[in-house]
């Protein structure tokens, strides 16, 4: 890493404080801060994003757009908090031209004012919050998104329900805004098409024994929708699956992405989630990024990962276009606005600093995939719904006159 | 709702306050004999899973996983009393303060050695299986759960009842002053509670491993837990954690069944009206 | 000259130095600095509890918390606190913390000990299932972002300048607490830390007296809150975790219970660590871990018995007939 040199020299850093010296840097280099949990409990997630830059960057020798790349990953220890002062460290002490990272819903709230506050280009590649890009806008005009906003591919799973000719559904989701986002979009949509939410089940986050919540649920709905984050994602299924429950479930985007798919058991096939990203994605572009991700990590990217690598292709293209310099937040959020790329994900081009991009459809199966040897649980694309906006098909005036999805919107109409 | 209703969940609670007995159980000997909590039982729950993960990925045997991550994290209780709470002597808030401490170094090296991927440990294939009685649904596993802590609790209490070890053991609970005077060696009845205290939490980590997984962060998430348990039956009594440990599971898994919106409440809430009415627990002694 | 007034020109001193060495590092030191400084007064309002009446208590987020939510919540949605009434914001935090502690305290004061220490910690997990789960007031898991610092005349979107502010705050929080530990009052809390039996014989109502304790720690730790609603910019349940509890008590067995100051070595020292070591190693965690432990095990009046500690061993070491053991290192 190229932050090596940095952290061996503590001392300096330590003379630095008491002397009150700041450093100013070259001017032709791109100093990119990442912040993203390196210890505590989202350290493997925080590793995995970081991974995915990196290896991008590995492949381009270290530099993006032409400029050499000083990449200072700060650890966020999974907190706002230290995000926020991890943030201000790599912009006032480190005179980064942009940081990038935070995990959660909630990172992304606490850092977009820090860019605000430092008019300082801020990227989110994972924090999906909506209204970020949505009612807030333009409250922080330096923040802008390279992965997704949370409803953007449940919208599309709610009318893909629909047109299976799935009638009626209980949704059970993690209780915090990220599962009200995206069991909003799913439950808008699918209503819209004619669906039923017939019931809502909200347990808390950190759920592992569904126990209480399982026997609640209505057995003769069509199927379920389930939003799962981190560990809650593998025991889910499996419990339900124990309990007797035969029928379809759908999923949310980290229900069963390549984060949690590994460690599955076989009671999870056939299941759908919708997502911008899989690893089973039949592209040669992404079978190369598979093959060189997992050469070099170990394992199956993520879209952790690939969301990551994603951005650092994003800025390697608009510092080319802004002629192999860094041109200032204003311009350069201009560039990348403009941007149409075949990423590993799909074609990406953007929409209120927010990506427009392929939601895929797909289907836990058990297969060979890229040559490796072994049958092992890929996300198999079953439908692709291509250039799908953060206003799904309602256009932008209309949507954004409803309020963010929470809890209480949409309202569950038909439950009882 | 009807009565299938009110048996499964009742099922369930059951299971789930078996988990917790495992745990509950060695906090509360642990108290009983040392006075002191100890921060790091999450953190034995945790490694107990971890080492039986790398068992079964060394050996393939899952049973044999279940005695051998027990066993290496009551050695590593072992040693943590007797090299660092022993020499602190009798002061219980120095010792609570040591095992944070300890807390934060094993939750570090557990992610060193082990990543920090959400993993999960697979028993074999027939506890995938489910009872079926009159169309209501009892996953195997869970019963295996009660089982094991119906046979540990048993144990426990044989031990704690009929040995010589488990008198001396009681007598330390009951005025370790008074024991020493009569010739018990406390300190290896701290040593030994410690060490099985350790041991217990992590057959509990093992087992409901497979129920919970194993994930980073599982440490704290069952302190509390077992807190609950150990502070609602009472501190040093095995009794009282399985009254305790079979009441937080009832109670939780009702509260969230059937007020979800209030479900932090219905752990909580009771734990601080039992203190503030009787500050021991329900079957605690001063 | 006693050896108390050489202790408090030596803080007086290094206070001075502080003032004058934090303003002129780089920014992101202020920052850490400020930080570390409203830490510290939450740090003494523990050690109030832990220090000179002999209670630990491992819910002192909860009063932390409600400040920075009371800030949070009256700013934004009242755009009350951002000017003169900033005053007023402060002495409603302090009011809001001192009246949760008075209610919070009819169930903890009762209990000693151990036991003291889990209701306080049972306490503390109230609160914040409340702010995780009242998202219509808390904003819930996303928390309530605090966008604006106020102003009175100074500006304190500089971080140097609100760096001076939290400073005199804490200055301030310091002198209070310190009149108090010396008055008769505090005296009596001692003597409760002490001998609870024979204060009790000797007339003393001992309930009162750690009530009275525990609502004025619950009235600092929500000062602490206010500012931190300002310091970070960011209010969330991670505010009221058990966590911040727990480093709060560390930080305070750290720096040295019964000091006040040692509060603020507590937190320079997790700060340090956490925040600043951690820019620049991957392996903080088995610092500030190594620390904790070695602190508690060998130090046990904390980094500020350190001093004490040498002198002992240089009296020891001039009059080496003397058989004398350093009884104090393993008591």
């Amino acid at each position: 890493m190229t932050t090596t040199l940095r952290r061996l020299s503590p001392l300096l850093a330590i003379a630095g404080i008491a002397l009150g010296m700041t450093s100013p840097a070259g001017a032709e280099e791109l100093r990119i801060g990442f912040i993203s949990p390196m210890t505590g409990i989202f350290a493997q997630i925080g590793k995995d994003m970081v991974n995915g830059f990196q290896l991008y960057l590995d492949e381009h020798h270290g530099k993006l757009g032409g400029m050499d790349v000083k990449f200072i990953v700060e650890d966020s220890q999974g907190k706002g908090d230290t995000s926020v002062t991890k943030a201000k460290k790599l912009v006032l002490q480190d005179h980064v031209h942009m940081f990038i990272g935070g995990l959660l819903a909630s990172t992304g709230y606490a850092l977009a004012p820090v860019s605000n506050s430092e008019k300082t280009l801020y990227i989110a590649p994972v924090a999906a919050a909506d209204d970020l890009t949505q009612r807030q806008l333009s409250k922080y005009p330096y923040f802008f998104r390279t992965g997704w906003s949370s409803s953007q591919p449940t919208h599309a799973l709610g009318q893909w329900a629909c047109d299976q000719g799935i009638k009626t559904v209980v949704t059970i989701a993690a209780d915090y805004a990220f599962g009200y986002e995206q069991v909003g979009g799913f439950q808008k949509a699918f209503e819209d098409c004619g669906g039923k939410v017939v019931q809502k089940i909200w347990p808390p986050i950190g759920t592992k024994d569904f126990g209480p919540y399982i026997p609640s649920i209505k057995r003769n709905a069509d199927a379920i929708f389930s939003l799962m984050v981190g560990p809650m994602s593998l025991q889910f299924p499996k419990q339900l699956r124990r309990s007797g429950y035969k029928k379809r479930i759908l999923g949310g985007g980290t229900s069963y992405d390549e984060f949690v798919l590994p460690f599955m058991g076989d009671e999870v096939i056939g299941d759908v989630s919708s997502l911008m990203y899989s690893a089973a994605l039949e592209t040669p572009k992404n079978e190369t990024f598979v093959k060189a991700y997992r050469k070099k990590y170990g394992k199956v990217p993520s879209y952790y990962s690939e969301t990551n690598y994603t951005t650092a292709e994003i800025i390697d293209i608009s510092i080319k276009k802004a002629g192999g310099k860094y041109p200032g937040a204003d311009k350069f959020i201009d560039i990348m606005s403009g941007l149409k790329l075949d990423a590993v994900r799909g074609p990406v081009s953007f929409e209120d600093r927010n990506p427009i991009q392929n939601i895929y459809i797909k289907k836990v199966e058990k297969k060979k995939m890229f040559g490796y040897p072994k049958a092992e649980l890929w996300n198999t694309v079953i439908k692709t719904y291509p250039n799908v906006s953060q206003y799904w098909t309602y256009g932008k005036e209309k949507f954004l006159k409803q309020p963010v999805y929470s809890k209480d919107f949409p309202r569950c109409k038909f439950c009882e | 709702m009807d009565t299938k209703f009110w048996i499964i969940q009742a099922f369930n609670g059951i299971s789930y306050g078996a988990l917790l007995f495992l745990v509950g159980s060695g906090l509360s000997l642990i108290f009983g004999v040392m006075r002191i909590v100890n921060l790091a039982h999450g953190s034995y729950f945790l490694l107990g899973g971890y080492v039986a993960l790398s068992v079964i990925a060394a050996t393939g045997s899952w049973a044999l996983s279940i005695p051998t991550a027990a066993l290496a994290v009551a050695i590593i209780g072992l040693l943590m009393e007797r090299i660092f709470l022993r020499p602190l002597g009798f002061d219980p808030l120095r010792q609570v303060l040591l095992t944070v401490g300890f807390a934060f170094l094993f939750q570090q090296a557990a992610l060193d050695i082990w990543g920090g991927n959400n993993m999960d440990i697979n028993p074999p294939a027939v506890f995938n299986n489910s009872i079926v009685i009159d169309s209501v649904y009892f996953p195997l596993y869970r019963v295996f759960m009660i089982v094991m802590a119906l046979a540990i609790g048993i144990a426990l209490w044989l031990a704690m009842e009929k040995t010589r070890v488990g008198a001396a053991v009681r007598a330390t609970v009951d005025d370790a002053q008074m024991a020493r005077g009569v010739g018990i060696d406390t300190n290896r009845i701290s040593m030994i509670i410690f060490a099985l205290g350790a041991f217990l939490a992590a057959l509990g980590g093992v087992i409901g491993g497979a129920f919970l997984g194993i994930y980073p962060g599982l440490d704290f998430e069952m302190l509390p837990l077992a807190f609950a348990v150990v502070i609602i039956g009472g501190m040093g009594s095995l009794g009282g954690a399985a009254i305790g440990a079979l009441a937080v599971g009832l109670a939780d898994n009702f509260g969230k069944a059937l007020f979800p919106e209030v479900s932090y409440f219905t752990l909580y809430a009771p734990m601080v009206l039992i203190l503030a009415i009787k500050p021991t627990g329900l079957f605690g002694r001063e | 000259m006693s050896s108390e007034k050489i202790k408090i020109l030596v803080v007086i001193a290094v206070l001075l130095a502080l003032a004058y060495i934090i303003p002129h590092s780089t920014s992101f030191v202020v920052l850490l600095a400020t930080r570390a400084l409203v830490f510290a007064i939450l740090a003494m309002s523990v050690d109030i509890l832990l220090g000179f009446t002999g209670l630990a208590s491992l819910g002192q987020a909860a009063y932390f918390g409600i400040g920075a939510y009371l800030a949070a919540i009256m700013t934004t949605r009242y755009h009350f606190g951002l000017n003169w009434d900033f005053w007023l914001l402060i002495f409603l935090g302090m009011l809001a913390g001192a009246a949760l502690a008075a209610f919070f305290g009819l169930f903890a004061i009762r209990a000693s000990n151990v036991y003291f220490l889990m209701i306080t910690l049972a306490l503390g997990q109230c609160v914040w299932g409340l702010a995780y789960r009242w998202s219509s007031l808390t904003g819930g898991d996303n928390g309530i972002n605090v966008p604006v610092r106020p102003s009175f005349g100074l500006d304190l979107t500089n971080e140097r300048t609100f760096f001076f502010l939290v400073y005199g705050f804490f200055i301030v929080s310091l002198l209070l607490l310190y009149i108090l530990v010396r008055s008769p009052f505090g005296h009596s809390l001692a003597g409760i830390r002490e001998r609870e039996l024979r204060m009790r014989i000797l007339g003393y109502n001992t309930w009162l007296h750690k009530y009275i304790a525990f609502v004025i720690a619950g009235a600092f730790g929500g000062l602490a809150g206010v500012l931190w609603a300002f310091t970070n910019g960011i209010v969330s349940p991670e505010t009221v975790v058990l966590t911040t509890s727990v480093d709060a008590l560390l930080m305070v067995v750290l720096g040295g219970a019964g000091t006040l100051v040692g509060g603020v070595v507590g937190a320079a020292i997790v700060f340090g660590v956490r925040e600043y070591l951690s820019t620049l190693v991957p392996w903080w965690q088995y610092v500030l871990g190594g620390i904790y432990v070695l602190t508690i095990l060998y130090l046990p009046s904390g980094l500020m018995g350190i001093p004490a500690h040498i002198r002992q061993w240089w009296i020891q070491k001039s009059k080496d007939k003397n058989p004398k053991k350093l009884a104090s290192v393993t008591s």
